[in-house]
């Protein structure tokens, strides 16, 4: 791992080919040995997971003081005085035995393989193997790749049994739907019958396989290691912040593969993060600026379209001027165009996000924890938002090790069960609309006496148990769990708990991209960038901007609504797509129909950016450098590997453009002197210099330099409670969560990841059948008071009585179009089709 | 046949119930499900790892270590005819080739009637009665063509009571009193044994 510096005490003095090494206590002495410089070859060993000592290319020649033997060092804690050989002939022997043991059956189709060039096997045979074979029989034989799922092949005859993705699977990921079958010689990696290795994860197996066994169906025989050109990166699939490598050959991306750094994603990434790498080549992406004509979208020139924006906002009053999106940009990109919009036209109505989250205040106010600060041993973490295995899969590793391996108390509070919910000490699920009262029961001073939100009584009382018992400050995790229920319900219960525990502190679980940089670049109404209010900076950003916006703006629910009441003239699209992700897809689709000029800035074209009538070109992911920031606070590089599409352009030029033929000049003409300027400019980025990023791999969690003398940041103001709604006995109460493969851009970009987005059906408790007269598998309608839609229903013992759970953005059933955006919950009548 | 019939499932919980851990019971379970099919289906398998909590590849990797569960439907009466040393040098190999004429079918194979499946196995540990052979694993010792011919006889006219279906260890259920079973406590949580605790108590 990454540490190189030895403890200076507790430490264990062994010696490895003569020279001392000092090792940390109970220090497994293959990593010792790395530590001090020498690499120890190895197969099944993996830093991130419990030794095995499988695969015997570690044994070493160590003396314990009774004389020197063969020892996996994989295996063995480093003991005072140990004396290991790792160069001696009996080593080498060893060494050499074991990869013609190894060779036995593995085929030498390396010109053929696709781990050819970068396969431990195949170098470490080069460098301690014998140097010719010996074996003149006939290799064992099996079927050439078998699919273990839509994302990874198994070529089983060139598996060497190491049971690394094997425990990967059961150990780090907790799917162990692989695992060894048969015995002896007959002994292979397989999944069982029709039951596919369909993990968020897999991915990860085929970057640990340390031979060709294991491919990605996405880049098998793509490219020779050799011929990629390699950049590091943070991925940019959710706001965990993965540190990924991205290769490229020929100026096209050809993968994805995770680096391994402590505070974030300890080397893993999810499927979707890891084969996301085909959105970046996906076929549609826009090469050229776009203009509607009476015959639809049609190709323009850069200054025809540049030119048709700049009136359309010069043109429009700032109050009539909204803009949505944001999550898709660098912080470059976000800052230039909060530069643009809020100090320079001065609008305020800019939001990045799609009323699918919380406020930004809550986001950036509340007082926030690192991952590791969370994970941290011993401590007490309570889940208040969505599936972390659906929406942040990486955090869902963390947090699973955390729980399985460091003694973390989970508390999971949600809808209905999840993907975690097998880990968590207590998991309860409220009625919609009811985790305010919940919480109130589980902050009281005394037991609850009755059943709180339709949860036993027992229950609520043993995570109080829990709860009152935590060392330490509490760690929330805190998102929106349902879009089928109010932000307000959240906020109630994240005041509940704050003001029970003052002490406690929150990872905010928005899931989109660098939604936390565009909120810190001030892509929100009411805020500037820094985490500032409008009126505590205006002073502040009055001296350094051309103008503040007067007075607080729209969010997108309320640029929604002006739209559809015909009171906006431009809706500017950052990335946006309002018609599929807005969680009231009826008004949503009225305030298309009802806004004058929609410009949409974007990759791809989305249901939205159809309709729109000027369409800019943008750069994405690995075709511009830039900066992003996580949920945690921390700001990392992004890498430019490929270059953009046709003409498509980085956001922050084509705001520095526009800028330019609205009379202004926006002042850089770089990401590196954007950088410049948010780091002299910008109160929470103040001292964050690009040369301070170069020498931080991990990333800088913010803020890094004195915070006296700056505006106030934005402070969480305590929300009033919620009331319940009544219990309507005849009525369903609406859960919407999301799935990890939706309708979403990078999702369905990717033809190996498309067809993973399993849709929706309405999903209830199969004890509510009877009352709706209808089998598990049939056709209901679902009624709410906005929409009526016909859809399957099936049994999920998951979902609460009186509850019916639904997911969203996903093909065929609309369900956003159930819902009322300004509703505490959502009630839907269930009823037979006939 | 597939899943664990309803009495089966009791059964299966039984013997859940006798371990500190679920997952300890896949051994018996597997039985149980090859007494039921005569093999250990893949629904079964299914079943079971629903039944203790684990998945299924992990019953099937379970499962295929051992020689002994059978994935595909076998005869009623599996016959294991031993060629290891001993039986080979006291005519092990002839009593096969025997067993291949009187069955008409090479080893591997069951008889049309799905009667007798035969397997030629590596020592089964009787080596003073070779040649041996063994019947859904009950043992013949120093087996004549003759005796053979006759066994087979005796099988096809349903004469061997003795001889339940492949699948079925015992003919009599094994039942474990509730104060004899370890419980449900786990080794980790207690200092002492819960049938121990129950022994001393009886001695004094």
């Amino acid at each position: 791992m990454s540490d190189t510096e030895a403890p200076a005490v507790d430490g264990v003095v062994v010696e490895i080919n003569g020279h001392e090494v000092v090792a940390r206590k109970g220090e497994l002495l293959i990593d010792a040995a790395e530590r001090a410089g020498t690499y120890i070859p190895r197969f099944c060993y993996h830093e991130r997971m419990k030794p095995v000592g499988m695969c015997r290319m570690c044994l070493v020649e160590v003396d314990s003081g009774r004389g020197p033997a063969l020892q996996p060092s994989c295996m063995i804690e480093c003991t005072p005085g140990m004396k290991v050989d790792t160069e001696s002939e009996i080593t080498k022997k060893a060494q050499d035995g074991v990869l013609e043991f190894l060779l036995l059956n593995h085929p030498l189709d390396c010109p053929v393989c696709d781990k050819g060039g970068e396969c431990p096997l195949q170098d470490q045979t080069m460098a301690y193997g014998p140097g010719e074979s010996r074996m003149v029989e006939e290799k064992r034989h099996k079927e050439k790749p078998i699919p273990i799922s839509e994302l990874v092949l198994l070529d089983r005859e060139r598996c060497i049994l190491c049971d690394r993705c094997t425990r990967f699977a059961k150990e780090v990921a907790g799917d162990p739907l692989i695992h060894f079958i048969h015995r002896g010689n007959n002994t292979e990696v397989n999944t069982f019958p029709d039951e596919p290795f369909a993990s968020y994860f897999s991915g990860n197996t085929v970057q640990i396989c340390p031979v060709g066994a294991l491919t990605a169906s996405t880049y098998r025989f793509k490219a020779r290691p050799w011929d990629l050109e390699t950049t590091e990166s943070t991925c940019q699939g959710c706001s965990f912040g993965c540190r990924i490598s991205i290769d490229s050959s020929r100026d096209q991306i050809q993968r994805f593969s995770g680096v391994d750094i402590d505070p974030v994603n300890w080397g893993w990434l999810c499927d979707k993060g890891r084969f996301s790498s085909e959105a970046v080549n996906a076929a549609g992406r826009l090469g050229e600026p776009l203009l509607r004509t009476a015959s639809g979208l049609a190709p323009a020139r850069w200054s025809e379209a540049l030119a048709a924006a700049a009136a359309a906002l010069s043109a429009a009053d700032p109050a009539a001027i909204g803009v949505i999106g944001g999550a898709r940009l660098t912080n470059e990109d976000a800052y230039a165009w909060s530069k643009l919009f809020k100090g320079v036209l001065g609008t305020d109505n800019v939001d990045a996000q799609l009323g699918d989250g919380l406020p930004a205040e809550a986001l950036l106010g509340l007082p926030r924890t690192t991952i590791d600060d969370l994970c941290a041993p011993g401590g007490t973490v309570v889940l208040l938002g969505p599936d972390p295995k659906e929406e942040l899969p990486v955090l869902f590793l963390r947090l699973r090790h955390a729980v399985e391996n460091d003694g973390v108390t989970l508390l999971e509070i949600s809808p209905r069960r999840s993907g975690i919910s097998s880990l968590a000490a207590v998991s309860l699920q409220p009625r919609p609309g009811e985790t305010g009262e919940l919480l109130r029961a589980l902050t009281a001073g005394t037991e609850a006496d009755r059943d709180i939100a339709g949860i036993p009584v027992d229950r609520v009382n043993a995570m109080r148990a829990l709860l009152a018992a935590a060392a330490g400050p509490v760690k929330v995790v805190l998102g929106r769990s349902s879009v089928g229920e109010s932000e307000a319900v959240t906020l109630d219960a994240t005041s509940v708990l704050l003001a029970a525990r003052p002490d406690t502190v929150f990872l905010p679980a928005v899931r989109r991209a660098n939604i936390h940089g565009a909120l810190d670049m001030g892509l929100a109404p009411g805020l500037l960038p820094g985490r500032v209010g409008l009126d505590a900076a205006r002073d502040w950003f009055g001296s350094r901007w051309p103008s503040v916006p007067a007075a607080r703006g729209l969010d997108t629910t309320g640029i929604l609504t002006a739209a559809a009441a015909g009171r906006l003239e431009v809706l500017v699209l950052l990335g946006a797509d309002p018609l599929a992700d807005f969680p009231d897809a009826r008004l949503a689709e009225r305030a298309i129909a009802g806004v004058r000029t929609i410009i949409s800035v974007d990759t791809l074209l989305n249901t939205t950016s159809e309709r729109a009538h000027i369409v800019l070109a943008a750069a994405g992911f690995a075709e511009k450098a830039g900066t992003t920031t996580n949920l945690e606070g921390r700001v990392s590089t992004l890498s430019q590997r490929v270059t953009p599409p046709g003409t498509a352009r980085p956001d922050w030029v084509l705001a520095t453009e526009l800028a330019s033929r609205l009379g202004a000049d926006l002042g850089f003409a770089s990401p590196a002197e954007i950088l410049a300027e948010i780091s002299a400019v910008v109160p929470s980025h103040l001292g964050l210099t690009a040369d301070l990023l170069a020498q931080a791999p991990d990333g800088l969690v913010l803020p890094i330099g004195a915070t006296s003398g700056l505006p106030a940041p934005v402070a969480f103001t305590p929300t009033p409670a919620v009331p319940a709604p009544p219990v309507d006995a005849y009525a369903f109460r609406l859960v919407a969560t999301r799935k990890l493969y939706d309708q979403g851009t990078i999702v369905q970009a990717g033809p190996h990841l498309s067809g993973l987005a399993a849709g929706t059906s309405v999903r209830v408790n199969p004890y509510d059948f009877d009352r709706i007269g209808v089998a598990a598998g049939g056709t209901v309608s679902v009624r709410s008071p906005q929409a009526t839609l016909v859809m399957p229903i099936h049994a999920d013992a998951g979902v609460p009585r009186g509850t019916a759970a639904v997911v969203v953005n996903q093909a065929e059933h609309r369900v956003a179009e159930l819902m009322n955006v300004g509703d505490v919950i959502c009630e839907l009548l269930i009823e037979t089709t006939s | 046949m597939a899943r664990l019939t309803p009495d089966n499932v009791e059964i299966a919980l039984e013997i859940i119930g006798r371990y500190p851990r679920p997952k300890s019971a896949l051994i018996p379970l597997l039985h149980l499900a090859q007494e039921q099919d005569g093999h250990v289906t893949d629904e079964a398998m299914a079943h079971i790892a629903e039944l203790v909590g684990v998945s299924a590849a992990e019953v099937l990797g379970t499962a295929s270590f051992y020689e002994m569960f059978k994935f595909e439907p076998v005869g009623r009466y599996m016959v294991n005819i031993c060629t290891n040393i001993s039986c080979q040098l006291m005519g092990g190999e002839e009593l096969l080739e025997h067993a291949e004429h009187t069955l008409g079918i090479r080893p591997g194979q069951t008889t049309a009637d799905g009667l007798f499946t035969i397997e030629d196995v590596e020592c089964i540990a009787a080596c003073t009665e070779a040649p041996c052979l063994q019947v859904n694993y009950r043992y013949f010792h120093r087996i004549t063509n003759e005796e053979f011919d006759q066994l087979v006889a005796d099988l096809r006219a349903g004469a061997r009571n003795d001889i339940p279906a492949h699948g079925t260890l015992a003919r009599v259920r094994q039942r474990i009193p509730v104060d004899r079973r370890a419980g449900v406590v786990t080794p980790e949580d207690t200092a002492q044994p819960v049938w121990l605790a129950g022994s001393q108590e009886a001695k004094s």
